[in-house]
C-alpha cells in the first residue's frame, strides 16, 4: 500500500465509522475539490453508493459553474441533496460587497448562521426532487447529529487541531482546550444530547494528495480549477466576490500536481486567495470556533 | 465543464509517509525544537515565518520558533501547546507528520491523542531543568501506546554550556528509567533547538558527540511493515445490504488490521464461531481483486447468508483463532475526571465491538512517575496506571497484546468520552462468569418465605418456565406469543406476555443499538427470574437471540426452566431451540406443539 492507499483506506474506515454510529448524519458538500473527494471516498466506502445525505450551503454569491456541476452529479450519483441558505440575510443585504457587511460579518451569516441553522432543522432546508431536476423547500427537518467535513490538518494552523472526530455544543461552538482523546482509531462516537460530532476523514490529507488521488481516481471536478487558457485559475474555491484566482497555466490534474510539488506553489499556503482570512490574524480561526468549515 | 470520472489512472510516485510525535514535560522545548526543524528544512509556507515575526515585532515581544506552530490564540497567551497540532514536514528520505503533543500534566489526554497515531516519537527533556516526573509519565505512556522507536533529545544545551556531563547524567538515569519500561531508545541526542545545534546537521559546538542530528535519525527510524504476517484479523465494521438500482450483494465490511484474506478462503467470525467461505472482494472503482491485505478497508460477500452482527471478528480457518473470553486481565491507564470504580456499567470499544464491561478487580495501582505500584486500591483515580480485571457478560473475541496489538488494546468511554485506554495481558476462558456470580450474589441476598418451589408447583400445577420465542424480525412471533398466551391462560395456566422487549430491544435490523440491547437482555433476565420464581409462566419473544445472549438469559433466568421456540431461520449455532416452527406460523398447530412439549416437560395435568 502507498500513501494514497493508506489515506483512502483510514478515510474509509471514518467514514463507515460514522455512518455506523450516527443515524442522524450528513457530509457537507461545498463542491470544492476536497469535499468532492471525500464525495468520492463515501463511494469507495459504500461500494457504490451514498447513504448519507449531502448538505451545500449555498451564500447565493458562489461561482455560477459552481451550482451548475453541484446539480449535474447531483443527479448522475443519484445524491440525496440538501440545500441551505440564510434567506433573511439574503433578503435584508447583510452582505458584502454589494451589501452593508464586511467580509467577515458575511461569511458569518451567510455560511455559519446557514449552516448551523439549517443543520438544526431550525432553517429551511432545499432537497432536490430527482424526478424533476428541481429543489422543494422543507421546514421541520431533524437535526444532524453528525456531521461529515472536508477539513485538511495542512490547511491552517486551527484546523491542525482538529480530531478525526470533534464534539461540538449546541452553539456550534468548539473547546479547542479540552477534546476528547482519541486513540488506536477509537474515536468519539457517543454524545450528549444536544451536541453534535464533526467528522474529519481528510484530516491527514494534504493538498497534494487530494490532487494526486483526484488523479488517480480519475475524480471530476469543477472546470474552475483549471486553466481555461487566460493563464489564470482557482486553487481554492469561495464565494465569486472574495476568492480571487491565481496566476497559473496548469490546464490538467498532472499540471497543477507538478506545480504543487516543484512550481510556483509548493510553498504558498492555499488559502492565498482567500480574503476573509485576512481581516485579523485570527479571522479563520474565529469563524472555525464559532461552527465555519 | 468536468473531466469525466472512470476507472483510475497509473499512479504517479507517491512519497513515504511517517507519522513522529514529540512528547517532553512543558517548557523543554518541543513546539520550538518542531519549528525550528520547518524553518531549518525549508518546509513553512512562504512568508509564513516573516508573518509570524511581523507580529511578534507589532507586540514588542521576542520572535520564538514556537510561535510557528501555536498559531491559536489562547496557546499563545498562555504559551503552551494546548491540543496536538499536526504539521507536515519533508527531508529528502521522506514526507513526516509531526505531531507536537502538549506536555502540561492537564492536557495528557491529549499527549495520548498524539503519540497513538505516530509511528516513532522524540523524547525532549531539558538540559537545565533534568529527568521530570512528566519524562517518566511520558516514557511509560510510550510504552504502553505501542510506540517501539524512540529518540531522545537533550535539549537547551545552550544554557548548560554544551558541558557533556550534563548530558552523560540526564542519559545515564533516562536509560535507566526506559529500560525498566521496556523501551530501548534508538540514541540519546544533545541539542539547541533554538540556536539549532544537532538539528539538521551536526554541531561544532558538541564536538565530543559524533551521533547523528536529529533530521538524520528522524530519517533513520524504518518505516514498519503492514502485519501481513500474522493471522487475519478483520474485525467486521458492518454489514451492509443497498438495495437501491438493484444491487443484490450482501457485504461485510471493515479494516483487515492483520494477516491476508483471499476469495476461496474460509473464514470464521468469532465469537460466533460461525463460518462461510469468502465468495468476492468488493471495491468501488476498481479492477476485480482476489486477494487483500492489512491496512486495506475492505468489503467482502460469503457464500452463505450468515447472520452476523458488527463487532465480530473475522479470522481465517487453519490460522491461530482469537482469545474468547469474558474475563480481560489487562493495563489500562485512565483519564476520566470521575475515578474508575467497580459496580459501574462502563462502555468498552475493542477494534469494531462495543460491549458493557465491567472493573471488578484492581491488583495494582502503578504511580507511573517512579514505577512504584500500590496494591490494595479500592479505586483508579485520574492518570493512574492500573493492572486490574475487566469483565463483561457476553464473551468478546480479542488478541493478547503481546501478539496481535491491534485487536489487543481497547478504550472505554464514561459519560459520553473516552475515558480510560488499555492493552490485554490475559484473557480467562471461562466464560458467563459475571452472570454466575451475579446469581450467586443474588441468590445469597435473596430472602426466601416458608413456601418452596414445589408448593408453588403443587398449586399452579405448572413449573416456573420462562418461554421464549426466537428468530428473525418479521416472522409473526409477537402475534404467535399472545395466542399461546391466551390459549394456555383459558386452559387455566397462570401465564404473563411481556410485550416491552422488542421495543426495548431495537429491531433486528438496527444494529446500532447493540450497546443498549445488552443491558436490555440483562434486564429482561432479571425480570424474567421474579415471574418464574413466582411460579409463572412468562412469554416474552427477542428477535435475533444469540447463543450467548440466551447463555446470559438463561443464567439469570435460573434456577427455573427455560423454553426456547425460534421461528423462521435460526440466529443459533452452538445452542439449539426446544422447537423450530416455520414461518409464516400455522398457529393452531404451533400452539397445539408449544403447549404439548410444556405438557412433557413440565408435568401439567
Amino acid at each position: 500500500m502507498d500513501r494514497l492507499d493508506e489515506l483512502e483506506s483510514q478515510s474509509i474506515f471514518i467514514l463507515r465509522e460514522a455512518y455506523r454510529e450516527f443515524k442522524q448524519l450528513v457530509m457537507l458538500w461545498s463542491i470544492g475539490k476536497d469535499s468532492t473527494v471525500l464525495l468520492w471516498l463515501a463511494r469507495k466506502a459504500f461500494f457504490g453508493h451514498v447513504p448519507i445525505p449531502l448538505m451545500h450551503i449555498d451564500t447565493h454569491h458562489k461561482i455560477p459553474e459552481m451550482i451548475a456541476y453541484r446539480d449535474r452529479f447531483a443527479m448522475q450519483w443519484k445524491l440525496n441533496m440538501i440545500v441551505g441558505a440564510n434567506e433573511q440575510a439574503l433578503e435584508a443585504g447583510e452582505t458584502f460587497p454589494a451589501g452593508h457587511a464586511t467580509r467577515l460579518q458575511c461569511c458569518t451569516v451567510l455560511k455559519t448562521d446557514a449552516l448551523r441553522r439549517t443543520l438544526s432543522g431550525e432553517g429551511p432546508r432545499w432537497i432536490l426532487d430527482h424526478a424533476t431536476g428541481k429543489y422543494v423547500k422543507t421546514v421541520g427537518g431533524e437535526p444532524f447529529t453528525g456531521v461529515i467535513v472536508g477539513a485538511r490538518a495542512d490547511e491552517e494552523g486551527s484546523r491542525s487541531k482538529e480530531r478525526y472526530f470533534s464534539a461540538r455544543d449546541k452553539q456550534s461552538e468548539w473547546d479547542i482546550a479540552d477534546q476528547p482523546p482519541e486513540l488506536w482509531n477509537q474515536f468519539k462516537t457517543d454524545f450528549a444530547p444536544g451536541t453534535h460530532v464533526r467528522v474529519h476523514p481528510l484530516l491527514d490529507w494534504t493538498e497534494l494528495n487530494v490532487w494526486e488521488y483526484i488523479g488517480r481516481e480519475n475524480i471530476p471536478v469543477v472546470s474552475l480549477y483549471f486553466d481555461q487558457g487566460k493563464g489564470v485559475r482557482y486553487r481554492s474555491l469561495g464565494c465569486g466576490p472574495c476568492t480571487k484566482p491565481v496566476q497559473s497555466t496548469a490546464k490538467t490534474v498532472a499540471e497543477i500536481i507538478v506545480e504543487l510539488q516543484s512550481g510556483k506553489f509548493s510553498n504558498i499556503a492555499e488559502r492565498s486567495g482567500r480574503d476573509q482570512d485576512k481581516e485579523d490574524g485570527y479571522g479563520l480561526e474565529t469563524l472555525r470556533r464559532d461552527g465555519y468549515m | 465543464m468536468a473531466v469525466e470520472a472512470g476507472t483510475k489512472s497509473p499512479a504517479a510516485e507517491v512519497r513515504e509517509r511517517m507519522n513522529i510525535v514529540v512528547i517532553g514535560h512543558v517548557d523543554h522545548g518541543k513546539s520550538t525544537l518542531i519549528g525550528r526543524l520547518l524553518a531549518d528544512t525549508g518546509s513553512l509556507p512562504q512568508g509564513r515565518l516573516a508573518l509570524v515575526q511581523e507580529q511578534c515585532r507589532r507586540n514588542a515581544k521576542p520572535f520564538e520558533y514556537a510561535f510557528l506552530l501555536d498559531a491559536l490564540k489562547d496557546e499563545q497567551a498562555q504559551g503552551i501547546t494546548i491540543d496536538t497540532a499536526r504539521c507536515f514536514f519533508k527531508s529528502r528520505r521522506r514526507d513526516y507528520i509531526i505531531i507536537d503533543a502538549p506536555g502540561h500534566m492537564e492536557f495528557l489526554k491529549n499527549m495520548i491523542s498524539g503519540a497513538a497515531r505516530a509511528e516513532a516519537g522524540l523524547l525532549v527533556i531539558d538540559a537545565k531543568e533534568g529527568v521530570q516526573e512528566n519524562s517518566r509519565r511520558h516514557g511509560y505512556l510510550m510504552s504502553l501506546l505501542g510506540i517501539r522507536q524512540i529518540a531522545v533529545c537533550v535539549n537547551k544545551m545552550d544554557l548548560v554550556n554544551f558541558d557533556q556531563r550534563v548530558f552523560e547524567a540526564i542519559r545515564t538515569e533516562y536509560a535507566a528509567f526506559l529500560e525498566q519500561v521496556g523501551i530501548r531508545p534508538l540514541g540519546f541526542l544533545p541539542i539547541s533547538a533554538r540556536e539549532g545545534d544537532n538539528l539538521v546537521a551536526r554541531s561544532d559546538r558538541m564536538p565530543w558527540y559524533q551521533g547523528p542530528a536529529v533530521l538524520e535519525m528522524v530519517d533513520s527510524f524504518a518505516k514498519e511493515a503492514a502485519p501481513t504476517d500474522k493471522p487475519l484479523r478483520l474485525p467486521v465494521q458492518d454489514i451492509y445490504k443497498f438495495t437501491e438500482h438493484g444491487d443484490e450483494r450482501r457485504i461485510i465490511a471493515g479494516r483487515i488490521e492483520t494477516g491476508t484474506l483471499e476469495v476461496g478462503d474460509e473464514v470464521v467470525f468469532y465469537p460466533s464461531g460461525k463460518h462461510a467461505t469468502v465468495t468476492s472482494i468488493e471495491e468501488f472503482n476498481a479492477p476485480p481483486r482476489r486477494r487483500v491485505e492489512a491496512g486495506k478497508s475492505t468489503g467482502v460477500t460469503l457464500s452463505t447468508q450468515l447472520y452476523l452482527r458488527p463487532g465480530e471478528l473475522m479470522g481465517k480457518a487453519g490460522e491461530a483463532p482469537p482469545r474468547v473470553s469474558s474475563r480481560l486481565h489487562v493495563t489500562l491507564f485512565w483519564l476520566g475526571r470521575q475515578p474508575m470504580i467497580k459496580g459501574k456499567r462502563y462502555k468498552m470499544k475493542l477494534a469494531s465491538l462495543r460491549a458493557p464491561v465491567w472493573l471488578t478487580e484492581i491488583t495494582s495501582v502503578l504511580d507511573a512517575t517512579n514505577l512504584s505500584t500500590y496494591a490494595n486500591r479500592r479505586q483508579i483515580e485520574r492518570h493512574d496506571v492500573a493492572e486490574c480485571v475487566l469483565e463483561t457478560f457476553k464473551p468478546v473475541a480479542c488478541d493478547l497484546a503481546t501478539g496481535i496489538p491491534q485487536t489487543g488494546r481497547f478504550v472505554i468511554i464514561d459519560n459520553f468520552e473516552i475515558a480510560g485506554g488499555g492493552i490485554i495481558l490475559r484473557a480467562d476462558e471461562a466464560a458467563n462468569t459475571l452472570a454466575q456470580k451475579h446469581v450467586e450474589a443474588r441468590e445469597k441476598a435473596w430472602e426466601r418465605s416458608a413456601i418452596v418451589p414445589a408448593q408453588r408447583q403443587a398449586k399452579y400445577h405448572q413449573r416456573g418456565t420462562l418461554v421464549v420465542v426466537a428468530g428473525p424480525v418479521g416472522t409473526g412471533k409477537i402475534a404467535f406469543a399472545k395466542a399461546l398466551e391466551e390459549h394456555l391462560f383459558q386452559g387455566g395456566r397462570q401465564v404473563y406476555y411481556l410485550g416491552l422487549s422488542n421495543s426495548l430491544l431495537g429491531f433486528g435490523a438496527d444494529l446500532k443499538d447493540q450497546f443498549e440491547r445488552e443491558e436490555y437482555l440483562r434486564r429482561l433476565g432479571e425480570v424474567s427470574h421474579l415471574f418464574t420464581d413466582a411460579g409463572l409462566i412468562l412469554i416474552t419473544t427477542v428477535s435475533d437471540l444469540d447463543d450467548d445472549e440466551l447463555d446470559v438469559l438463561d443464567t439469570l433466568n435460573r434456577p427455573s426452566d427455560l423454553l426456547i421456540i425460534n421461528v423462521g431461520e435460526s440466529r443459533f449455532s452452538r445452542r439449539q431451540a426446544d422447537l423450530n416452527l416455520d414461518a409464516p406460523i400455522n398457529t393452531p398447530l404451533a400452539i397445539e406443539r408449544a403447549t404439548a412439549l410444556l405438557a412433557a416437560r413440565h408435568n401439567l395435568p
